[in-house]
């Protein structure tokens, strides 16, 4: 063996092409540059959206502007030239489609070689339900491959929503926020900005003000939704800021397991991802989000990337009801992210699981606030962070213990892999209690990939490339495991092609 | 089956071998002792391929094969296998998946299929049960929180799954009370055959009780400086090293 030091080896992973970096060629409407008043009345006009949504949106944009940018991160903010992104992309002839035969090939097939299927699986001869493939497992296990609905985000507009009709026997909606604000106004009404405000962050601000599309999602009460709903997020064309809204309402009693993927062409320029992500638990109901994020990471020198500034809060409104957000974050030049969890019903429970990976130059800013209001709520917070490369990764957490919430528990555990010598792993863990019954534990693990482990899995005849691969993933393992299966595996892989070459 | 020429190495500037010559051939356990500092574990990572051991001088090949040049996965993938003295821990990574892969690997290299799960667990049952190692560790992440006597007896464990031409144990007896020395020592002796051999790294002559070498070499200053039958290892319990100086 050459005699590469175990730093160059780690380092030299981090080259790895993006895969998802192609571009579609297709015909777009896009709006030039520029933020005024009459870009939000253009897009409200192009969505044909009601009076007061567009009053809403002014609203927003009005705050925005006496809004600043955070200081308090751990990372330089880059300049944000708001007036240099296109603020609405679409692919032309794109109003609605009635069904999937009706969307452009082109973007079928985008999605097709992005591994997600807008086809509803086929029924099969003689068969009433739909029936779903079948999936093994790396030990050879078998199972049902379980049925998944997805909303695909096309720039700034849902290009298809599959397996709607389905969902709509259980009455359950699930279909472009475009789309709810026309057929479901009130749902809208009472619940957009309900838990993240307009003004909670000048991103908000901005996003509440252009949002071009994004999911929404109501589970009626009592009702347990039937598959996994998905919302593939792709940005496409050039110069554009992509800033897509989900609002998701789980009735009382009512369960979902939500997925978000995303990613981006390969581009020399910056691109703005400001999202927000709202979800509602009434009494009793349960929500789990889970995020593959694999934005555009730049190349190794910092050329291009997307900066990805999102807020996501969900809010435990009713007693006993649960959120948990589970995050992979990979991509992203710049990932300024922290989905919280309001614990206002008694006994409710908030969850975040997180890995996130920092690599080449990528800077990593994540992690949770949860706030507990009500008696006897619960919290858990696991973060990953690996960072490789010159990556820098932060925790950055608040646990914040209301007067009320008596009996609050929370759990923290942050644990923090650095892979090569030149990266930086950080934690910042914030405590707020009002409320002396509270019981708050806070663990911290920061560990190197050691010559060590890596020498023992080459003894037993595993390369390099692969021993890093176990180590890594055994280090995230906790978080993976709360994925929905299908996910894990993606997100196993994710995790193999985001660090390779960042050992040598 | 291994042959050692004229075998130089340091690490960094000192010369830790400096001249070591060994032939074992298959179907033979050789034992190798000696004072502290003498080179014995440095032996084991020379063979092993462990980076920092700079090979300065001589020769080792494996049936042939100049092992010298090979990354060290492929040495374990030729055959080459090292019970370590410190077993490493790997949080998150389960001691079964891992064996999995490694002995995927190890087929794969020799032009075999990869094992279904099913044949996997099957042979994984039996290798348990042939030295005697606990069910429940094998779920386990690798060696996470095991005990020292559990590191120890799960390189064993290893061992009877990857079933290597050469094994090197590299003070396996060190740390481990009389009943796992036992338990150990009954698994080496099971995987004992006509097409493998073994290379003992021990302090003491304890573990030959168990493990009968048919040959005992001293390892002193980087060379051996005297070979005999499993009658040394007794001589040396009783006079020390000093009298072969």
């Amino acid at each position: 063996m050459e005699n590469n030091t175990d730093t160059e080896f780690l380092e030299s992973l981090a080259d790895k092409e993006y895969e998802h970096g192609f571009v579609t060629n297709i015909e777009m409407d896009i709006l030039p540059p520029g933020l005024n008043e009459d870009t939000i009345r253009f897009i409200s006009a192009k969505k044909n959206e009601p009076q007061w949504m567009l009053e809403w949106r002014l609203k927003a944009y009005n705050a925005f502007l006496k809004m600043e940018l955070p200081t308090w991160q751990n990372f330089k903010m880059p300049e944000m030239n708001f007036q240099g992104i296109s603020y609405y992309a679409a692919p032309k002839n794109t109003p609605k489609y009635n069904s999937l035969d009706e969307v452009d090939p082109e973007l079928l097939a985008t999605f097709e070689k992005l591994g997600i299927p807008l086809n509803e699986r086929k029924k099969l001869l003689g068969v009433k339900d739909d029936v779903a493939d079948v999936i093994t497992d790396e030990d050879g296990n078998v199972s049902e491959r379980p049925l998944v609905a997805i909303d695909a985000v096309f720039d700034s507009v849902s290009v298809a929503t599959t397996y709607k009709e389905e969902l709509k026997k259980h009455g359950i909606i699930f279909c472009s926020i475009s789309e709810a604000i026309q057929d479901h106004p009130e749902l809208v009404k009472e619940y957009i900005g309900s838990v993240v405000p307009q003004t909670d962050n000048i991103f908000a601000a901005l996003n509440s003000a252009v949002f071009s599309d994004g999911s929404f999602v109501y589970i009626p009460k009592g009702v347990r939704c039937p598959m996994e709903l998905s919302t593939y997020f792709r940005i496409n064309a050039e110069n554009t800021g992509q800033f897509e809204r989900t609002l998701i309402i789980a009735d009382e009693g009512a369960y979902v397991s939500y997925l978000e993927g995303c990613t981006a062409p390969q581009r020399d320029e910056h691109q703005l991802h400001a999202a927000i992500v709202e979800i509602v638990a009434h009494k009793d109901a349960e929500v789990k989000y889970s995020t593959v994020q694999n934005w555009y990471p730049g190349d190794k020198d910092g050329l291009g990337g997307v900066y990805n500034f999102v807020t996501k809060r969900g809010i435990c409104k009713g007693a006993n009801s649960i959120i948990s957000w589970t995050q992979v974050e990979t991509g992203s030049a710049i990932t300024w992210k922290y989905p919280s969890v309001i614990l206002q019903g008694d006994n409710s429970y908030g969850e975040f699981y997180s890995v996130a990976v920092a690599k080449g130059k990528q800077i990593a800013d994540t992690g949770t606030k949860m706030i507990h209001i009500g008696k006897n709520t619960r919290s858990r917070i696991i973060s990953k962070g690996i960072s490789a490369g010159n990556g820098q990764n932060s925790y950055r957490g608040l646990v914040s213990i209301g007067a009320k919430a008596d009996n609050a528990r929370n759990f923290t555990q942050c644990d923090s892999m650095l892979i090569g010598d030149r990266c930086g792993a950080h934690t910042f863990p914030y405590i707020d209690a009002k409320n002396p019954t509270a019981t708050l534990e806070h663990e911290a693990t920061t560990s190197k990939i050691g010559e060590d482990q890596i020498f023992y899995l080459n003894a037993r005849g595993i390369d390099t490339e692969k021993a890093v691969e176990m180590i890594v993933n055994g280090f995230a393992k906790e978080v993976l495991n709360k994925l929905p299966m299908e996910f894990a595996v993606e997100a196993q892989k994710l995790l193999a092609v985001s660090l390779e070459g960042s050992v040598g | 089956m291994l042959s050692i020429k004229n075998l130089h190495a340091r690490v960094e500037d000192k010369e830790i071998l400096k001249g070591l010559n060994l032939e074992v051939k298959a179907g033979e356990v050789h034992a190798i002792m000696g004072p502290n500092g003498a080179g014995k574990s440095s032996l084991a990572s020379v063979l092993a391929g462990r980076e920092n051991y700079e090979v300065t001088e001589g020769s080792v090949t494996l049936d042939g094969k100049d092992i010298l040049e090979m990354a060290p996965e492929e040495r374990a993938r030729e055959g080459v296998f090292l019970a370590f003295q410190y077993p490493i821990e790997i949080p998150g990574v389960s001691n079964i998946n891992f064996l999995k892969t490694a002995l995927n690997e190890i087929r794969t290299h020799r032009g075999l299929d990869p094992m279904t799960a099913k044949e996997f667990l099957q042979k994984s049952k039996e290798k348990q049960a042939l030295v005697e190692f606990d069910a429940k560790l094998v779920n386990r992440s690798l060696n996470e929180g095991f005990s020292g006597g559990e590191k120890k007896r799960n390189e064993i464990f290893q061992l009877a799954m990857l079933e290597p031409k050469l094994a090197i144990l590299d003070e396996t007896d060190s740390g481990l009370d009389i009943d796992a020395l036992r338990i150990v020592s009954r698994g080496v002796n099971k995987l004992r055959s006509e097409n493998n051999a073994f290379i003992l790294i021990t302090h003491y002559q304890r573990l030959l009780d168990y493990i009968v070498p048919d040959y005992v070499h001293v390892l002193s200053d980087g060379k051996i400086v005297k070979t005999g039958g499993k009658e040394l290892a007794l001589e040396l319990e009783e006079k020390g090293y000093d009298w072969l100086k």
